[in-house]
């Protein structure tokens, strides 16, 4: 069975392991990074993202996340996520992680209570997958090894760059867990491809 | 595309974003950038911390406007704010000027001493304190997206959140292990909306996430609270009222984290300055309860 981990540090970390389980894979919470060996695939929950990096910094988990990108393995952001995933921050000198070709957006809908749900067209997933979007940022560019995955009044908020995975909105919060079969099948297909 | 502002979805959802983090009271953007940068999940903008109120005395209110305004330019976390319990133009007015998320209050002086604020009407979302399970569940049912102990503010003691955590899980378990036919009975005796019980004996848990509040003072309180089940910590007035409020902040954001490293939370409690001084409970007289407000 494949071993997909769930960084723990802060957010909706329980969701993302509700909507893993449907997929008979073997769950990992992770808190320290020697669980990280371990893992064929990670995600990075919805949260808050400069909450995320102060602790990834705090407790090491900075270098060994981008060494874990850098062999290739798949990285599933939401939201906080997403952003944890971009090379490029709208008003922020540095990145964080930055595994992925795009340019985020913070907070890009405004407030709370501009928050709203609605439902997305997600190329190779169907045109009625639920988006909740939480204070959610955009990916207002990206770059040409990028896939643009889903939309929104013309912003774009889901994307694909080869084994990373991310989304401007929550499907972790719905019962619909195609996103994460989608996620699922991208860790299968990297694993076999390493195997053979 | 239909685009639906304000669903429970969205409401409750936003509070399941903040779990295991911190939420610091501020009362201005030099605190509230300390917390952001101690890793604070929000602030809560306040004209004066529940122990400044606690010593203040008369009658305390939403805070002003200029002070939400000055918390929320400051930084890019959710910024929450506190109405008075039943004052529907202060949630408004919060509202309108685009405040995260409403902590209706037991912290400030109540403006209804009857009726609670119909959560629902409202595009914000709102956390309300709680004792037990009665007072969770008839929040819950008027629409709040977030519960709280109420614990006893401003005091720096944490003998009551721990009280309202241990109560709230003990009849959560308790709801759990019914047969449904009891549960009617049991709504009436706690006063709890039956609909909210039957939720929580289905899901094995409250509907929306429960944080701790009200006397946390030091790391090890934080990380108590959530091994005892909270979803995530506020600390009022335990961080700008200590002596180093920096290092406290980052501490506190730590323990709450791996509140099981117990050498973790050993090390992070070095060397940390006094602490809040506190109040012995027993010696608040009973109209100087603030968790007594609320019905």
């Amino acid at each position: 069975m494949i071993n997909i981990g769930v960084l723990a540090l802060q957010g909706a970390v329980r969701e993302h392991v509700k909507a893993l389980e449907a997929n008979d894979v073997n769950i990992v919470i992770v808190k320290k990074v020697d669980q990280l060996q371990e893992l064929d695939g990670l995600v990075f929950p919805g949260g808050e993202s400069t909450t995320m990096r102060r602790l990834i910094n705090n407790y090491g988990f900075y270098e060994p996340l981008k060494e874990f990108a850098k062999r290739g393995k798949p990285i599933f952001g939401t939201c906080a996520g997403a952003i944890l995933m971009a090379n490029e921050i709208v008003g922020q000198a540095d990145p964080h992680i930055a595994v992925m070709d795009m340019k985020v957006e913070r907070n890009a809908f405004g407030r709370q209570r501009e928050s709203f749900e609605t439902t997305l067209n997600v190329k190779g997933i169907g045109d009625d997958v639920p988006g909740v979007f939480i204070r959610a940022p955009i990916i207002q560019a990206v770059g040409e090894a990028v896939d643009v995955l889903a939309e929104f009044e013309g912003e774009i908020v889901a994307a694909q760059q080869g084994p990373f995975l991310a989304c401007s909105y929550h499907p972790e919060l719905t019962d619909d867990n195609r996103m994460h079969q989608y996620f699922v099948d991208m860790v299968r297909h990297a694993v076999s491809a390493n195997l053979a | 595309m239909v685009k639906q502002t304000g669903t429970d979805l969205v409401k409750r959802g936003m509070a399941e974003m903040q779990k295991g983090g911190v939420i610091m009271d501020v009362i201005n953007a030099e605190q509230a950038k300390i917390a952001e940068e101690a890793g604070a999940v929000a602030v809560m903008a306040l004209e004066r911390v529940p122990s400044d109120i606690r010593a203040a005395g008369g009658v305390a209110r939403m805070a002003d406007p200029t002070i939400v305004e000055e918390v929320q330019n400051a930084v890019s976390i959710p910024v929450m704010a506190k109405c008075r319990i039943g004052h529907i133009v202060e949630a408004r007015v919060l509202e309108a000027m685009g405040v995260d998320y409403i902590d209706e209050s037991e912290v400030l002086t109540p403006a209804d001493e009857v009726y609670h604020l119909y959560k629902r009407d409202y595009t914000v979302p709102f956390v309300c304190g709680a004792r037990d399970i009665g007072e969770a569940t008839r929040r819950i049912a008027e629409g709040a997206s977030m519960i709280r102990t109420k614990g006893e503010p401003g005091t720096g003691n944490i003998v009551e959140a721990v009280r309202h955590m241990r109560m709230m899980q003990s009849q959560i378990n308790e709801v759990v292990n019914m047969s449904v036919d009891e549960i009617m009975t049991y709504a009436k005796n706690t006063g709890s909306p039956f609909e909210v019980l039957l939720n929580i004996k289905e899901n094995g848990k409250l509907p929306v996430v429960n944080f701790a509040a009200g006397g946390v003072a030091t790391p090890s309180d934080a990380a108590l609270m959530m091994q005892l089940g909270a979803d995530g910590v506020f600390v009022g007035s335990g961080i700008f009222k200590s002596d180093n409020p920096e290092k406290f902040a980052r501490a506190i954001v730590e323990a709450t984290t791996h509140y099981e490293d117990y050498a973790l939370i050993a090390k992070l409690s070095k060397d940390l300055g006094t602490a809040m001084k506190g109040i012995e409970i027993s010696t608040l007289e009973q109209k100087d309860r603030m968790q007594e407000r609320g019905w």
